[in-house]
């Protein structure tokens, strides 16, 4: 039986105080706990920003890699060896700037990847520039006569990108966060969570008390999360009222892993390696012959 | 009357099978029991242009294709009037008398132009146009007095996948051509004999043998994105796949590539990137990840030239400079640049196993001339017996079920190795990071910490130098010039020592060297000590393995040939060199 103190960690977390990363991490291990996944049973792939740091500040296996590209090192990881959970943890600079294209690769693969995009609609660890999901008009060290570009809509794009299991949470509702991160460790293809998190320190209007009168659970709706464009919809629902929950779910699409010939034996990593056989060695010089 | 010694091309447009019938015809030569050397010459583009194909032939092994041209297949009018010039007094010039050729076209010294319709010929027999290379290649069979059967067995094997009909078409296109060819013989001085008593051989590129090498080493995680000619690695092991159970990723680009390669690295696949030189480009933070994370990956890049686009389809050695130092920071790395097919097979498994045992990335340099080059090789030339998979200090799962004290993935070692755990066990549960780290993978910014984490990577290339060979030596011991090369220009730089020395012994020897980081330093002092002058032969415009060389010996080269135009060595070229060696 696994619990959350399994996960505990000599590091302590550098996060500003009231940082939403605290919710992430909490709802992590939540999950974990829940799901009774041990420690070695997971592979945590992360990026570069203040929520990256995620392995570190508990006892998981983890791969802090590069800014933008934690997705195809998880992919990679996930061919080597799907006998093992594989999550993604990143923000939104890393997931939705730099790794756009990783995620829209990663969704239409369905390849089996829960990917946690931690997205404060800034960029906290280079201090407070705007991110791909900042509002049009935030003034920032790199906008300072305000942001032109339109943000990007990562559930939309996911969605239509063909991802299977596509949910939205936020910091400021722990249980709920934990429940999703669950669902989508139980889902077997990609898995977006994007979570809503304020960043009190370089992004005071979107802070706790912008988020809070304005979230609603899709749970409590009668949305039907297999209505592809039922969820596309609400996924551009942004403004007085904003949606968190499960947008889109389905498990009748075939993960990427499942389909791959070389993998038909088993995880690639559990197979012994060895030399070629004779015979298979007369079979590859008789190609060429 | 020359017999076994000779060049054929075969040129015509893209899409007109140049480069199958090239490929075909070197098999058939090599059934046959001659050795060959085939080369294909090609634009980047998919239809039109000029493309033509160099068949060379012999009854001793070739290493490089040559500059004359005996037998010319002209399947285009532009054929005949960019190789014309090439051909050889008493060769020929077969051309498609279907084709509007200008009379004046028609005239060179001693050579003879034959036209017969080959476009005529390949729609009787074959009912397609399409097969008027067959025809060519027939009529080739024909004029030279090579047996038809070895050139049948080809057909029959190439073309059986499209079906019975086509078989026998090109059998009989084939069969036309021949006929027709046999009525020229007599006036034809180049002939090609069959050995009858000769062993079979391999007929294959660079790529084939370093892909045959690595799949042997263990190479079953392969990540890409296409670019020539690094994508024939790729194509080939795609293509062994699913019957070797190699994980084949066609990634968004090559950043994903490399980072997909690192994630299978990291979960303990032997995984491999193939690219070109654009490619590692993009892959150059993924490098640095390798190095600072210590995961085991091996690079292979076939290089062609820059920068940017350059020619895609065309040949250089551009970017062993770069690749020694591409990355922010420092880690050690390997860097090694087969020259012989036979190196390229070695390279192959050696690769991972230095991966494994260093944690760190191994860079593999081919190029286009050796990954598209075809030549024959002996059947035990490639020894798979000798192959091992050495996964180096990779803890086993009774290792780690002996674990009592918390595993530290990053130790401080003597050797600058720290013994590998694959994540999944639970005694191991540790972070990698790109960040610096202490011992347990945590991020430090502590001066000890990081001067420690530093001196132990770098403390690998101590190891990793007693791995390197030296350059070999190739011809006389002591010769008035030794020249130095690397990667694939030994092939027509070997001939080129061969025909200088013939002429005067003791002209020429050369240094050839495939292991080039960790540089072998006291191997190649001794070596250049006893030289007299030393001249650099290289593909690329600045002479970067004479910068290498002066820089870890401080000795300079007395001159330099460099050939940065696009094409190949020839040996003609080198030895030409008087005429182009600069200082």
């Amino acid at each position: 039986m696994v619990t959350r103190q399994d996960f505990k960690s000599p590091e302590l977390p550098t996060w500003c105080k009231g940082c939403g990363n605290y919710g992430v991490l909490n709802a992590i291990k939540m999950a974990l706990a829940e799901q009774d996944i041990a420690p070695q049973q997971i592979v945590i792939f992360t990026g570069i920003g203040c929520g990256s740091k995620v392995p570190h500040y508990m006892k998981v296996n983890g791969f802090h890699g590069l800014h933008g590209r934690p997705l195809p090192v998880a992919a990679g990881a996930r061919l080597a060896n799907h006998g093992i959970k594989i999550m993604t943890v990143h923000g939104d600079g890393d997931g939705y700037g730099m790794g756009l294209g990783h995620f829209a690769h990663a969704a239409r693969r369905n390849i089996g990847i829960v990917d946690v995009v931690q997205n404060n609609r800034v960029y906290g660890l280079t201090r407070g520039q705007y991110s791909p999901t900042s509002d049009p008009g935030m003034r920032t060290p790199t906008s300072p006569e305000g942001a032109i570009d339109r943000p990007v809509p990562p559930l939309a794009l996911a969605i239509t990108m063909g991802a299977t299991f596509v949910a939205r949470g936020y910091a400021g509702e722990l249980r709920h966060l934990a429940w999703l991160i669950g669902q989508a460790l139980q889902h077997t293809g990609y898995a977006l969570v994007d979570v809503l998190q304020p960043c009190v320190t370089f992004n005071r209007p979107s802070a706790y008390d912008f988020y809070n009168p304005r979230v609603y659970r899709l749970e409590e709706t009668d949305h039907d999360m297999t209505d592809k464009s039922a969820a596309w919809k609400r996924a551009l629902e942004w403004g007085d009222r904003i949606p968190i929950g499960i947008f889109y779910r389905v498990e009748d699409v075939p993960t990427y892993e499942e389909q791959v010939p070389a993998l038909k034996a088993g995880p690639l990593v559990k197979r012994p390696l060895v030399k070629l056989r004779p015979e298979q060695v007369e079979e590859l010089r008789a190609e060429v012959v | 009357m020359t017999t076994n010694e000779m060049t054929i091309r075969v040129g015509g447009e893209a899409g007109h099978g140049v480069e199958s019938s090239g490929g075909g015809f070197c098999k058939a030569l090599a059934r046959g029991g001659l050795h060959v050397f085939g080369l294909p010459d090609y634009y980047s583009r998919i239809r039109g242009g000029h493309n033509f194909f160099s068949i060379r032939a012999s009854e001793r092994p070739l290493y490089s294709h040559a500059e004359p041209v005996h037998l010319l297949l002209a399947l285009t009018e532009e054929t005949i009037t960019r190789h014309r010039d090439e051909i050889v007094e008493g060769g020929a010039i077969v051309y498609d008398s279907n084709l509007k050729v200008s009379p004046e076209e028609l005239v060179g010294d001693g050579i003879q132009f034959i036209g017969i319709p080959m476009s005529d010929m390949a729609k009787e027999t074959a009912g397609t146009v399409l097969a008027r290379n067959t025809v060519a290649l027939g009529f080739a069979s024909g004029v030279t007095g090579f047996d038809l059967d070895p050139l049948q067995s080809v057909i029959r094997d190439n073309f059986a996948r499209k079906g019975q009909a086509v078989v026998d078409g090109n059998l009989a296109a084939v069969e036309a051509g021949y006929q027709e060819g046999k009525k020229h013989a007599a006036d034809f001085p180049f002939k090609l004999k069959r050995i009858p008593d000769a062993p079979p051989r391999m007929v294959l590129n660079g790529t084939d043998a370093f892909a045959m090498g690595a799949l042997a080493g263990g190479c079953r995680f392969v990540a890409g994105y296409p670019m020539t000619p690094g994508s024939l690695a790729l194509h080939w092991m795609a293509a062994h796949s699913e019957r070797y159970g190699v994980v084949i990723k066609h990634a968004e680009d090559e950043i994903a590539a490399i980072n997909m390669a690192i994630g299978a690295a990291h979960m303990g696949a032997r995984a491999l990137v193939p690219t070109s030189g654009g490619g590692f480009s993009l892959m150059v933070e993924g490098l640095g990840l390798a190095g600072i994370t210590e995961t085991p990956v091996v690079i292979y890049n076939a290089q062609r030239p820059g920068p940017a686009t350059g020619l895609p389809t065309r040949n250089e050695q551009g970017d062993l400079l770069f690749m020694l130092h591409a990355s922010q920071g420092e880690f050690p790395r390997f860097l090694l640049a087969p020259g012989t097919y036979e190196e390229a097979f070695v390279a192959g498994w050696r690769a991972f196993n230095l991966a494994d045992k260093y944690q760190t990335p191994v860079l593999v340099l081919s190029d286009h001339y050796m990954a598209v080059a075809i030549r024959t090789v002996e059947m035990d030339a490639f020894d798979f017996d000798a192959v091992e998979i050495d996964r180096g200090e990779l803890l086993s799962e009774a290792d780690l079920d002996a674990l009592s004290d918390s595993y530290l993935r990053f130790r401080v070692t003597e050797s600058g190795v720290s013994p590998r755990a694959l994540p999944g066990h639970p005694r191991a549960v540790y972070v990698s990071t790109s960040n610096e780290h202490d011992e347990r993978g945590a991020i430090t910014e502590d001066p000890e910490l990081r001067a420690a984490q530093v001196d132990k990577r770098m403390r690998k290339m101590i190891g990793m130098a007693e791995e390197m060979s030296a350059p070999s030596l190739y011809g006389p011991p002591v010769a008035e010039t030794t020249f130095v090369s690397w990667g694939s220009t030994y092939g027509p730089l070997r001939e080129a020592v061969d025909r200088l020395n013939a002429r005067v012994a003791g002209r020429a020897n050369f240094l050839h060297f495939a292991d080039l980081w960790p540089f072998p330093t006291e191997a190649v002092n001794e070596a250049l000590d006893s030289a007299r002058q030393v001249v650099a032969v290289e593909v690329n415009a600045t002479a970067q393995l004479a910068t290498l060389i002066r820089a870890n010996t401080g000795r300079s080269v007395d001159g330099r040939i460099l050939r940065y135009d696009g094409r190949s060595f020839t040996p003609e070229y080198i030895m030409s060199w008087e005429l182009r060696v600069t200082r």
